[in-house]
Protein backbone atom coordinates (compact mmCIF):
# COMPACT_ATOMS: atom_id res chain seq x y z
CA UNK A 1 0.00 0.00 0.00
CA UNK A 2 2.91 2.36 0.72
CA UNK A 3 3.91 2.10 -2.92
CA UNK A 4 0.31 2.74 -3.84
CA UNK A 5 0.30 5.91 -1.78
CA UNK A 6 3.50 7.06 -3.44
CA UNK A 7 2.13 6.23 -6.83
CA UNK A 8 -1.48 7.40 -6.82
CA UNK A 9 -2.53 10.95 -6.05
CA UNK A 10 -6.04 9.88 -5.00
CA UNK A 11 -4.59 7.68 -2.25
CA UNK A 12 -2.35 10.49 -1.04
CA UNK A 13 -5.39 12.77 -0.91
CA UNK A 14 -7.43 10.23 1.01
CA UNK A 15 -4.75 9.40 3.57
CA UNK A 16 -3.60 12.97 4.18
CA UNK A 17 -7.19 14.17 4.54
CA UNK A 18 -7.88 11.21 6.80
CA UNK A 19 -4.92 12.10 9.01
CA UNK A 20 -6.16 15.66 9.32
CA UNK A 21 -9.76 14.86 10.18
CA UNK A 22 -8.62 12.09 12.53
CA UNK A 23 -7.23 14.92 14.62
CA UNK A 24 -9.71 17.78 14.29
CA UNK A 25 -12.97 15.81 14.48
CA UNK A 26 -12.18 14.34 17.94
CA UNK A 27 -10.61 17.65 19.04
CA UNK A 28 -13.93 19.45 18.64
CA UNK A 29 -15.72 16.26 19.64
CA UNK A 30 -14.33 16.53 23.18
CA UNK A 31 -16.03 19.89 23.69
CA UNK A 32 -19.22 18.62 22.05
CA UNK A 33 -19.41 15.56 24.29
CA UNK A 34 -18.68 17.29 27.60
CA UNK A 35 -21.24 19.95 26.76
CA UNK A 36 -23.77 17.21 26.05
CA UNK A 37 -24.28 18.43 22.49
CA UNK A 38 -23.41 15.13 20.77
CA UNK A 39 -26.54 15.15 18.62
CA UNK A 40 -25.71 18.52 17.11
CA UNK A 41 -23.09 16.77 14.99
CA UNK A 42 -25.78 14.45 13.63
CA UNK A 43 -28.13 17.31 12.83
CA UNK A 44 -25.43 19.27 11.04
CA UNK A 45 -24.22 16.31 9.01
CA UNK A 46 -27.72 15.86 7.62
CA UNK A 47 -27.88 19.52 6.75
CA UNK A 48 -24.55 19.08 4.98
CA UNK A 49 -26.18 16.33 2.93
CA UNK A 50 -28.82 18.81 1.80
CA UNK A 51 -26.07 21.19 0.73
CA UNK A 52 -24.27 18.51 -1.23
CA UNK A 53 -27.49 17.38 -2.90
CA UNK A 54 -28.25 21.00 -3.81
CA UNK A 55 -24.80 21.39 -5.30
CA UNK A 56 -25.07 18.18 -7.32
CA UNK A 57 -28.51 19.24 -8.53
CA UNK A 58 -27.20 22.60 -9.74
CA UNK A 59 -24.31 20.85 -11.40
CA UNK A 60 -26.66 18.53 -13.26
CA UNK A 61 -29.24 21.11 -14.31
CA UNK A 62 -26.83 23.87 -15.32
CA UNK A 63 -23.94 22.75 -17.44
CA UNK A 64 -22.14 26.03 -16.68
CA UNK A 65 -21.83 25.00 -13.04
CA UNK A 66 -20.19 21.68 -13.71
CA UNK A 67 -17.03 22.75 -11.90
CA UNK A 68 -18.92 23.30 -8.66
CA UNK A 69 -17.30 21.52 -5.71
CA UNK A 70 -20.07 20.05 -3.51
CA UNK A 71 -17.81 20.49 -0.48
CA UNK A 72 -18.33 24.27 -0.52
CA UNK A 73 -22.10 24.11 -0.68
CA UNK A 74 -22.05 21.43 2.01
CA UNK A 75 -20.05 23.75 4.26
CA UNK A 76 -22.34 26.68 3.57
CA UNK A 77 -25.41 24.61 4.47
CA UNK A 78 -23.73 23.22 7.58
CA UNK A 79 -22.78 26.67 8.85
CA UNK A 80 -26.27 27.99 8.08
CA UNK A 81 -27.71 24.98 9.91
CA UNK A 82 -25.57 25.70 12.96
CA UNK A 83 -26.86 29.26 13.07
CA UNK A 84 -30.45 28.02 12.82
CA UNK A 85 -29.83 25.64 15.72
CA UNK A 86 -28.62 28.54 17.84
CA UNK A 87 -31.68 30.60 16.90
CA UNK A 88 -34.00 27.70 17.75
CA UNK A 89 -32.26 27.10 21.06
CA UNK A 90 -32.98 30.71 21.94
CA UNK A 91 -36.62 30.40 20.82
CA UNK A 92 -37.23 27.16 22.77
CA UNK A 93 -35.42 28.16 25.95
CA UNK A 94 -36.99 25.35 27.96
CA UNK A 95 -36.77 22.70 25.24
CA UNK A 96 -33.33 23.42 23.82
CA UNK A 97 -32.84 19.87 22.56
CA UNK A 98 -35.83 20.37 20.23
CA UNK A 99 -33.57 22.41 17.95
CA UNK A 100 -31.67 19.27 17.00
CA UNK A 101 -34.51 17.09 15.62
CA UNK A 102 -35.99 20.13 13.89
CA UNK A 103 -32.77 20.88 12.02
CA UNK A 104 -32.01 17.20 11.45
CA UNK A 105 -35.34 16.41 9.83
CA UNK A 106 -35.30 19.70 7.96
CA UNK A 107 -31.91 18.76 6.55
CA UNK A 108 -33.01 15.32 5.41
CA UNK A 109 -36.26 16.66 3.99
CA UNK A 110 -34.46 19.23 1.91
CA UNK A 111 -31.83 16.70 0.84
CA UNK A 112 -34.44 14.19 -0.30
CA UNK A 113 -36.23 16.84 -2.35
CA UNK A 114 -33.01 17.86 -4.09
CA UNK A 115 -32.10 14.23 -4.78
CA UNK A 116 -35.57 13.50 -6.23
CA UNK A 117 -35.50 16.66 -8.35
CA UNK A 118 -32.18 15.59 -9.82
CA UNK A 119 -33.73 12.24 -10.68
CA UNK A 120 -30.58 10.42 -9.66
CA UNK A 121 -27.01 11.66 -9.76
CA UNK A 122 -24.07 10.82 -11.96
CA UNK A 123 -21.77 11.24 -9.04
CA UNK A 124 -22.00 8.38 -6.66
CA UNK A 125 -24.16 9.60 -3.79
CA UNK A 126 -23.13 6.46 -1.96
CA UNK A 127 -19.63 7.85 -1.49
CA UNK A 128 -21.03 10.95 0.23
CA UNK A 129 -23.13 8.86 2.58
CA UNK A 130 -20.48 6.35 3.63
CA UNK A 131 -17.17 7.88 2.64
CA UNK A 132 -14.73 7.00 -0.08
CA UNK A 133 -11.05 6.30 -0.55
CA UNK A 134 -11.05 7.54 -4.11
CA UNK A 135 -13.28 10.61 -4.12
CA UNK A 136 -11.05 13.16 -2.36
CA UNK A 137 -9.58 15.69 -4.79
CA UNK A 138 -6.40 17.70 -4.29
CA UNK A 139 -8.59 20.80 -3.96
CA UNK A 140 -10.62 19.10 -1.21
CA UNK A 141 -7.39 18.31 0.59
CA UNK A 142 -6.22 21.92 0.47
CA UNK A 143 -9.60 23.24 1.61
CA UNK A 144 -9.68 20.80 4.51
CA UNK A 145 -6.09 21.64 5.44
CA UNK A 146 -6.85 25.36 5.62
CA UNK A 147 -9.95 24.73 7.74
CA UNK A 148 -7.96 22.51 10.08
CA UNK A 149 -5.21 25.06 10.62
CA UNK A 150 -7.87 27.64 11.39
CA UNK A 151 -9.74 25.34 13.78
CA UNK A 152 -6.63 24.23 15.65
CA UNK A 153 -5.40 27.82 16.00
CA UNK A 154 -8.78 28.95 17.34
CA UNK A 155 -9.03 26.08 19.82
CA UNK A 156 -5.52 26.83 21.12
CA UNK A 157 -6.18 30.57 21.38
CA UNK A 158 -9.62 30.17 22.95
CA UNK A 159 -8.77 27.10 25.05
CA UNK A 160 -9.35 28.78 28.44
CA UNK A 161 -12.67 30.19 27.36
CA UNK A 162 -13.83 26.97 25.71
CA UNK A 163 -12.88 25.01 28.82
CA UNK A 164 -14.75 27.33 31.16
CA UNK A 165 -17.77 27.43 28.87
CA UNK A 166 -17.84 23.63 28.81
CA UNK A 167 -17.22 23.06 32.49
CA UNK A 168 -19.45 25.73 33.95
CA UNK A 169 -21.47 27.78 31.49
CA UNK A 170 -23.11 29.83 34.22
CA UNK A 171 -19.80 30.77 35.80
CA UNK A 172 -18.41 31.62 32.37
CA UNK A 173 -21.23 34.06 31.79
CA UNK A 174 -21.10 35.46 35.32
CA UNK A 175 -17.35 36.04 35.18
CA UNK A 176 -17.83 38.28 32.19
CA UNK A 177 -16.06 36.39 29.42
CA UNK A 178 -17.57 36.74 25.96
CA UNK A 179 -19.43 33.44 26.33
CA UNK A 180 -21.84 34.11 23.47
CA UNK A 181 -19.15 34.95 20.93
CA UNK A 182 -16.99 32.00 21.96
CA UNK A 183 -19.95 29.65 21.65
CA UNK A 184 -20.78 31.11 18.23
CA UNK A 185 -17.22 30.60 16.97
CA UNK A 186 -17.30 27.07 18.38
CA UNK A 187 -20.51 26.05 16.64
CA UNK A 188 -19.32 27.43 13.29
CA UNK A 189 -16.09 25.45 13.69
CA UNK A 190 -18.12 22.30 14.34
CA UNK A 191 -20.13 22.93 11.17
CA UNK A 192 -16.97 23.36 9.08
CA UNK A 193 -15.27 20.26 10.48
CA UNK A 194 -18.35 18.14 9.83
CA UNK A 195 -18.43 19.22 6.21
CA UNK A 196 -14.69 18.66 5.93
CA UNK A 197 -14.90 15.14 7.38
CA UNK A 198 -17.77 13.84 5.28
CA UNK A 199 -15.62 13.00 2.22
CA UNK A 200 -13.76 10.37 4.21
CA UNK A 201 -16.22 9.00 6.78
CA UNK A 202 -19.43 9.87 5.00
CA UNK A 203 -22.32 12.00 6.17
CA UNK A 204 -24.07 9.26 8.12
CA UNK A 205 -20.97 8.50 10.17
CA UNK A 206 -19.33 11.89 10.68
CA UNK A 207 -20.77 12.33 14.14
CA UNK A 208 -19.33 9.01 15.29
CA UNK A 209 -15.81 10.19 14.50
CA UNK A 210 -16.49 13.16 16.76
CA UNK A 211 -17.99 11.18 19.62
CA UNK A 212 -16.67 7.59 19.73
CA UNK A 213 -12.98 8.43 20.29
CA UNK A 214 -14.06 10.85 23.02
CA UNK A 215 -16.33 8.28 24.63
CA UNK A 216 -13.34 5.92 24.81
CA UNK A 217 -10.86 8.49 26.07
CA UNK A 218 -13.18 9.86 28.76
CA UNK A 219 -13.20 6.41 30.39
CA UNK A 220 -9.49 6.34 31.07
CA UNK A 221 -8.08 9.89 30.84
CA UNK A 222 -6.86 11.99 33.75
CA UNK A 223 -7.81 15.57 33.14
CA UNK A 224 -9.08 17.51 30.19
CA UNK A 225 -5.87 17.87 28.20
CA UNK A 226 -5.26 14.14 28.38
CA UNK A 227 -8.85 13.53 27.28
CA UNK A 228 -8.20 15.68 24.22
CA UNK A 229 -4.88 14.00 23.49
CA UNK A 230 -6.23 10.45 23.78
CA UNK A 231 -9.30 11.31 21.72
CA UNK A 232 -7.11 12.54 18.89
CA UNK A 233 -4.92 9.45 19.17
CA UNK A 234 -7.95 7.11 19.03
CA UNK A 235 -9.40 9.14 16.15
CA UNK A 236 -6.17 8.89 14.22
CA UNK A 237 -5.87 5.13 14.77
CA UNK A 238 -9.48 4.64 13.66
CA UNK A 239 -9.11 6.70 10.49
CA UNK A 240 -5.77 5.28 9.34
CA UNK A 241 -6.71 1.71 10.25
CA UNK A 242 -10.12 2.07 8.66
CA UNK A 243 -8.76 3.56 5.45
CA UNK A 244 -6.15 0.82 5.14
CA UNK A 245 -8.68 -1.96 5.60
CA UNK A 246 -11.14 -0.32 3.24
CA UNK A 247 -8.41 0.01 0.60
CA UNK A 248 -7.47 -3.66 0.76
CA UNK A 249 -10.92 -5.20 1.04
CA UNK A 250 -12.63 -2.54 -1.05
CA UNK A 251 -15.15 -1.44 1.56
CA UNK A 252 -16.61 2.02 2.20
CA UNK A 253 -14.15 3.60 4.70
CA UNK A 254 -16.93 5.07 6.86
CA UNK A 255 -17.87 1.63 8.08
CA UNK A 256 -14.35 0.37 8.79
CA UNK A 257 -13.32 3.62 10.53
CA UNK A 258 -16.34 3.58 12.81
CA UNK A 259 -15.96 -0.12 13.62
CA UNK A 260 -12.35 0.42 14.71
CA UNK A 261 -13.52 3.32 16.89
CA UNK A 262 -16.15 1.01 18.40
CA UNK A 263 -13.50 -1.66 19.10
CA UNK A 264 -11.29 0.93 20.83
CA UNK A 265 -14.27 2.01 22.90
CA UNK A 266 -15.03 -1.57 23.95
CA UNK A 267 -11.35 -2.10 24.80
CA UNK A 268 -11.27 0.93 27.09
CA UNK A 269 -14.46 -0.14 28.85
CA UNK A 270 -13.00 -3.62 29.43
CA UNK A 271 -9.70 -2.11 30.54
CA UNK A 272 -11.49 0.03 33.08
CA UNK A 273 -13.47 -2.98 34.31
CA UNK A 274 -10.32 -5.05 34.76
CA UNK A 275 -8.60 -2.19 36.57
CA UNK A 276 -11.63 -1.92 38.84
CA UNK A 277 -11.48 -5.59 39.83
CA UNK A 278 -7.96 -5.31 41.15
CA UNK A 279 -7.94 -4.10 44.78
CA UNK A 280 -7.04 -0.45 44.84
CA UNK B 1 -8.49 50.78 60.68
CA UNK B 2 -11.54 48.66 60.06
CA UNK B 3 -12.45 49.37 56.51
CA UNK B 4 -16.08 48.69 55.62
CA UNK B 5 -16.29 46.17 52.77
CA UNK B 6 -20.05 45.96 52.47
CA UNK B 7 -22.38 48.66 53.76
CA UNK B 8 -26.07 47.98 53.50
CA UNK B 9 -28.33 50.79 54.67
CA UNK B 10 -32.14 50.75 54.88
CA UNK B 11 -32.48 48.24 52.09
CA UNK B 12 -35.92 46.87 51.31
CA UNK B 13 -36.86 44.69 48.38
CA UNK B 14 -40.17 43.48 47.04
CA UNK B 15 -41.13 41.04 44.32
CA UNK B 16 -44.53 41.92 42.82
CA UNK B 17 -46.52 42.66 45.96
CA UNK B 18 -44.56 40.79 48.56
CA UNK B 19 -41.86 42.32 50.70
CA UNK B 20 -38.87 39.99 50.89
CA UNK B 21 -36.49 42.27 52.71
CA UNK B 22 -37.45 45.08 55.05
CA UNK B 23 -35.14 47.83 56.13
CA UNK B 24 -31.91 45.86 56.30
CA UNK B 25 -28.90 47.53 57.86
CA UNK B 26 -25.68 45.61 57.85
CA UNK B 27 -22.00 46.49 57.72
CA UNK B 28 -19.23 44.01 57.05
CA UNK B 29 -15.76 45.22 57.86
CA UNK B 30 -12.46 44.11 56.46
CA UNK B 31 -11.38 40.91 58.17
CA UNK B 32 -14.86 39.90 59.33
CA UNK B 33 -16.16 36.38 58.98
CA UNK B 34 -19.91 36.89 58.92
CA UNK B 35 -22.42 34.08 58.85
CA UNK B 36 -25.94 34.98 57.76
CA UNK B 37 -28.51 32.39 58.84
CA UNK B 38 -32.15 32.29 57.98
CA UNK B 39 -34.82 29.76 57.10
CA UNK B 40 -35.80 29.05 53.53
CA UNK B 41 -37.60 32.01 52.03
CA UNK B 42 -36.09 34.45 54.49
CA UNK B 43 -34.68 36.64 51.75
CA UNK B 44 -31.10 35.34 51.99
CA UNK B 45 -30.67 34.80 48.29
CA UNK B 46 -32.32 38.12 47.50
CA UNK B 47 -29.84 39.82 49.79
CA UNK B 48 -26.95 38.00 48.10
CA UNK B 49 -28.21 38.96 44.66
CA UNK B 50 -28.39 42.59 45.75
CA UNK B 51 -24.80 42.43 47.00
CA UNK B 52 -23.65 40.80 43.75
CA UNK B 53 -25.59 43.34 41.68
CA UNK B 54 -27.68 40.59 40.11
CA UNK B 55 -30.74 42.50 41.34
CA UNK B 56 -31.06 46.29 41.33
CA UNK B 57 -31.46 47.99 44.68
CA UNK B 58 -35.02 49.30 44.97
CA UNK B 59 -34.85 51.10 48.28
CA UNK B 60 -31.89 52.02 50.45
CA UNK B 61 -28.27 51.75 49.46
CA UNK B 62 -25.57 49.12 49.04
CA UNK B 63 -21.92 50.10 49.02
CA UNK B 64 -19.02 47.82 48.18
CA UNK B 65 -15.51 48.84 49.22
CA UNK B 66 -16.90 52.30 49.98
CA UNK B 67 -18.45 52.77 46.57
CA UNK B 68 -22.10 52.85 45.52
CA UNK B 69 -22.85 49.49 43.92
CA UNK B 70 -24.12 51.10 40.71
CA UNK B 71 -20.67 52.60 40.17
CA UNK B 72 -18.64 49.66 41.51
CA UNK B 73 -16.26 48.19 38.96
CA UNK B 74 -13.68 46.07 40.78
CA UNK B 75 -15.63 42.82 40.70
CA UNK B 76 -12.42 40.79 40.65
CA UNK B 77 -12.11 41.74 44.34
CA UNK B 78 -15.17 39.65 45.08
CA UNK B 79 -15.13 35.88 44.82
CA UNK B 80 -18.43 34.01 44.81
CA UNK B 81 -19.03 30.32 45.32
CA UNK B 82 -22.62 29.60 44.42
CA UNK B 83 -24.80 26.86 45.79
CA UNK B 84 -25.01 25.51 42.26
CA UNK B 85 -21.27 24.96 42.15
CA UNK B 86 -21.80 21.44 43.46
CA UNK B 87 -24.43 20.53 40.90
CA UNK B 88 -21.94 20.53 38.03
CA UNK B 89 -21.39 17.62 35.66
CA UNK B 90 -19.43 15.28 37.93
CA UNK B 91 -18.37 13.17 34.97
CA UNK B 92 -16.44 16.08 33.53
CA UNK B 93 -12.91 14.93 32.73
CA UNK B 94 -10.91 17.72 34.35
CA UNK B 95 -8.33 17.66 37.12
CA UNK B 96 -8.52 19.80 40.22
CA UNK B 97 -5.65 21.85 38.81
CA UNK B 98 -7.52 22.48 35.56
CA UNK B 99 -10.71 23.47 37.36
CA UNK B 100 -8.92 25.93 39.63
CA UNK B 101 -6.98 27.32 36.64
CA UNK B 102 -10.27 28.18 34.99
CA UNK B 103 -10.73 30.80 37.73
CA UNK B 104 -8.03 32.84 35.99
CA UNK B 105 -9.80 32.92 32.62
CA UNK B 106 -11.17 36.43 32.91
CA UNK B 107 -8.13 37.86 34.64
CA UNK B 108 -5.70 36.58 32.00
CA UNK B 109 -7.87 37.83 29.17
CA UNK B 110 -8.39 36.61 25.62
CA UNK B 111 -5.57 34.84 23.76
CA UNK B 112 -3.33 34.78 26.85
CA UNK B 113 -1.74 31.63 28.18
CA UNK B 114 -0.94 30.70 31.74
CA UNK B 115 2.67 31.36 32.70
CA UNK B 116 4.81 29.85 35.44
CA UNK B 117 3.67 32.51 37.91
CA UNK B 118 0.01 31.75 37.17
CA UNK B 119 0.57 28.04 37.69
CA UNK B 120 2.25 28.73 41.02
CA UNK B 121 -0.72 30.88 41.95
CA UNK B 122 -3.11 28.04 41.12
CA UNK B 123 -1.08 25.66 43.30
CA UNK B 124 -1.14 28.18 46.17
CA UNK B 125 -4.92 28.46 45.90
CA UNK B 126 -5.20 24.67 45.95
CA UNK B 127 -2.91 24.48 48.98
CA UNK B 128 -4.85 27.15 50.82
CA UNK B 129 -7.94 24.93 50.80
CA UNK B 130 -5.87 21.88 51.75
CA UNK B 131 -6.30 20.03 48.46
CA UNK B 132 -2.70 19.92 47.17
CA UNK B 133 -2.59 16.13 47.33
CA UNK B 134 -5.51 16.01 44.92
CA UNK B 135 -4.29 18.51 42.33
CA UNK B 136 -3.91 15.84 39.64
CA UNK B 137 -7.14 13.97 40.42
CA UNK B 138 -10.27 14.23 38.33
CA UNK B 139 -12.86 16.44 40.00
CA UNK B 140 -15.52 13.74 39.76
CA UNK B 141 -13.52 11.36 41.96
CA UNK B 142 -13.71 13.69 44.97
CA UNK B 143 -16.29 13.85 47.74
CA UNK B 144 -18.81 16.68 47.88
CA UNK B 145 -16.83 18.51 50.55
CA UNK B 146 -13.60 18.21 48.60
CA UNK B 147 -15.33 19.49 45.46
CA UNK B 148 -16.61 22.45 47.44
CA UNK B 149 -13.03 23.23 48.48
CA UNK B 150 -11.94 23.10 44.86
CA UNK B 151 -14.60 25.65 43.93
CA UNK B 152 -13.43 27.87 46.75
CA UNK B 153 -9.88 27.56 45.40
CA UNK B 154 -11.18 28.54 41.97
CA UNK B 155 -12.71 31.66 43.50
CA UNK B 156 -9.50 32.38 45.47
CA UNK B 157 -7.12 32.13 42.54
CA UNK B 158 -7.92 35.61 41.30
CA UNK B 159 -7.02 37.08 44.74
CA UNK B 160 -10.39 38.36 45.92
CA UNK B 161 -10.56 40.49 49.08
CA UNK B 162 -14.09 39.34 49.83
CA UNK B 163 -15.33 35.79 49.42
CA UNK B 164 -19.07 35.10 49.39
CA UNK B 165 -20.25 31.54 49.98
CA UNK B 166 -23.84 30.44 49.41
CA UNK B 167 -24.71 27.35 51.47
CA UNK B 168 -21.16 26.01 51.31
CA UNK B 169 -21.77 23.12 53.69
CA UNK B 170 -24.49 21.53 51.57
CA UNK B 171 -22.98 18.27 50.34
CA UNK B 172 -20.26 18.26 52.99
CA UNK B 173 -20.30 15.28 55.35
CA UNK B 174 -21.27 16.20 58.88
CA UNK B 175 -17.96 14.90 60.18
CA UNK B 176 -16.07 17.11 57.75
CA UNK B 177 -17.97 20.31 58.47
CA UNK B 178 -15.65 21.17 61.34
CA UNK B 179 -12.49 20.89 59.25
CA UNK B 180 -14.24 22.81 56.49
CA UNK B 181 -14.76 25.70 58.88
CA UNK B 182 -11.17 25.43 60.05
CA UNK B 183 -10.09 25.86 56.44
CA UNK B 184 -12.31 28.95 56.12
CA UNK B 185 -10.89 30.22 59.40
CA UNK B 186 -7.37 29.94 57.95
CA UNK B 187 -8.40 31.87 54.85
CA UNK B 188 -9.87 34.53 57.09
CA UNK B 189 -7.02 34.80 59.61
CA UNK B 190 -3.95 33.96 57.56
CA UNK B 191 -4.83 35.40 54.16
CA UNK B 192 -6.97 38.17 55.61
CA UNK B 193 -9.90 37.45 53.33
CA UNK B 194 -13.23 38.84 54.42
CA UNK B 195 -15.82 36.08 54.38
CA UNK B 196 -19.57 36.23 54.01
CA UNK B 197 -21.31 32.92 54.39
CA UNK B 198 -25.02 32.28 53.97
CA UNK B 199 -26.79 29.18 55.24
CA UNK B 200 -30.27 28.02 56.16
CA UNK B 201 -28.91 25.51 58.61
CA UNK B 202 -28.25 27.08 61.96
CA UNK B 203 -26.61 23.88 63.14
CA UNK B 204 -23.73 24.25 60.74
CA UNK B 205 -22.80 27.79 61.77
CA UNK B 206 -19.60 27.30 63.63
CA UNK B 207 -17.79 29.17 66.36
CA UNK B 208 -15.25 30.07 63.70
CA UNK B 209 -17.41 32.91 62.38
CA UNK B 210 -16.74 36.26 64.03
CA UNK B 211 -20.23 37.63 63.47
CA UNK B 212 -23.68 36.20 62.97
CA UNK B 213 -26.73 37.82 61.45
CA UNK B 214 -30.15 36.24 61.43
CA UNK B 215 -32.38 37.09 58.56
CA UNK B 216 -36.05 36.59 58.19
CA UNK B 217 -37.29 39.40 56.04
CA UNK B 218 -35.87 41.67 58.72
CA UNK B 219 -32.42 41.46 60.12
CA UNK B 220 -33.06 40.12 63.59
CA UNK B 221 -29.70 39.98 65.10
CA UNK B 222 -26.30 41.13 64.15
CA UNK B 223 -23.56 40.67 66.63
CA UNK B 224 -20.43 38.76 67.38
CA UNK B 225 -20.49 35.06 67.99
CA UNK B 226 -20.43 35.27 71.77
CA UNK B 227 -23.55 37.39 71.76
CA UNK B 228 -25.19 35.01 69.36
CA UNK B 229 -24.53 32.03 71.59
CA UNK B 230 -26.03 33.81 74.55
CA UNK B 231 -29.35 34.07 72.78
CA UNK B 232 -31.82 31.84 74.55
CA UNK B 233 -34.13 29.33 72.99
CA UNK B 234 -37.08 31.67 72.88
CA UNK B 235 -35.14 34.18 70.97
CA UNK B 236 -33.95 31.55 68.53
CA UNK B 237 -37.40 30.17 67.89
CA UNK B 238 -38.55 33.68 67.43
CA UNK B 239 -35.99 34.21 64.70
CA UNK B 240 -36.94 31.03 63.00
CA UNK B 241 -40.46 30.73 64.18
CA UNK B 242 -43.75 32.34 64.23
CA UNK B 243 -44.38 35.03 66.80
CA UNK B 244 -42.00 37.89 66.64
CA UNK B 245 -41.46 39.77 69.85
CA UNK B 246 -39.44 42.80 70.66
CA UNK B 247 -35.72 42.27 70.58
CA UNK B 248 -33.62 44.33 72.85
CA UNK B 249 -30.08 44.27 71.69
CA UNK B 250 -27.68 47.08 71.98
CA UNK B 251 -27.45 47.24 68.22
CA UNK B 252 -28.54 50.02 65.99
CA UNK B 253 -31.12 48.13 64.06
CA UNK B 254 -34.84 48.47 64.22
CA UNK B 255 -37.09 46.46 66.46
CA UNK B 256 -40.27 45.10 65.12
CA UNK B 257 -43.71 44.45 66.46
CA UNK B 258 -45.54 42.22 64.09
CA UNK B 259 -46.54 38.73 63.26
CA UNK B 260 -44.29 37.27 60.65
CA UNK B 261 -46.35 35.38 58.14
CA UNK B 262 -43.47 34.84 55.82
CA UNK B 263 -41.56 32.32 57.88
CA UNK B 264 -42.39 29.27 55.85
CA UNK B 265 -42.39 30.82 52.44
Amino acid sequence: MISGILQYEFLQNAFLTGMIIGIIAPLLGVFIVVRRLSLIADALSHVTLAGIAASLLLEKKFIGLSGLNPLYMGMAFSVAGSLFIEKLRAVYKHYQELAIPIILSGGIGLGVIFISLADGFNTDLFSYLFGSVSAVSRLDLWTILIISVLVIALVVLLYKELFLLSFDEEHAKASGIAAKSVHFIFIVMVALVIAASMRIVGILLVSSLMTLPVAASIRIAKGFKQTIFLSMLFGEISVLGGLTISYYIDLAPGGTIVMIAVLILIATILLKKLAGIKPA
Amino acid sequence: MEQPIIEIAHVSYRYEKENVLEDINLTINSGDFLGIVGPNGSGKSTLLKLILNLLKVQKGSVKLFGQEISRFKDWQNIGFVSQKANSFNTGFPATVFEVVSSGLTKKLGLFKFMGKADQAKVMRAIESVGMHEYAGRNIGELSGGQQQRVFIARALVSDPKLLILDEPTVGVDVKNVQSFYEMLDDLNKELGITLLLVTHDIGTISDKVTHVACLNKNLHFHGNTAEFESLNKNEMSEIYGHDVHVLTHNHDHHHHHHHDKGADR
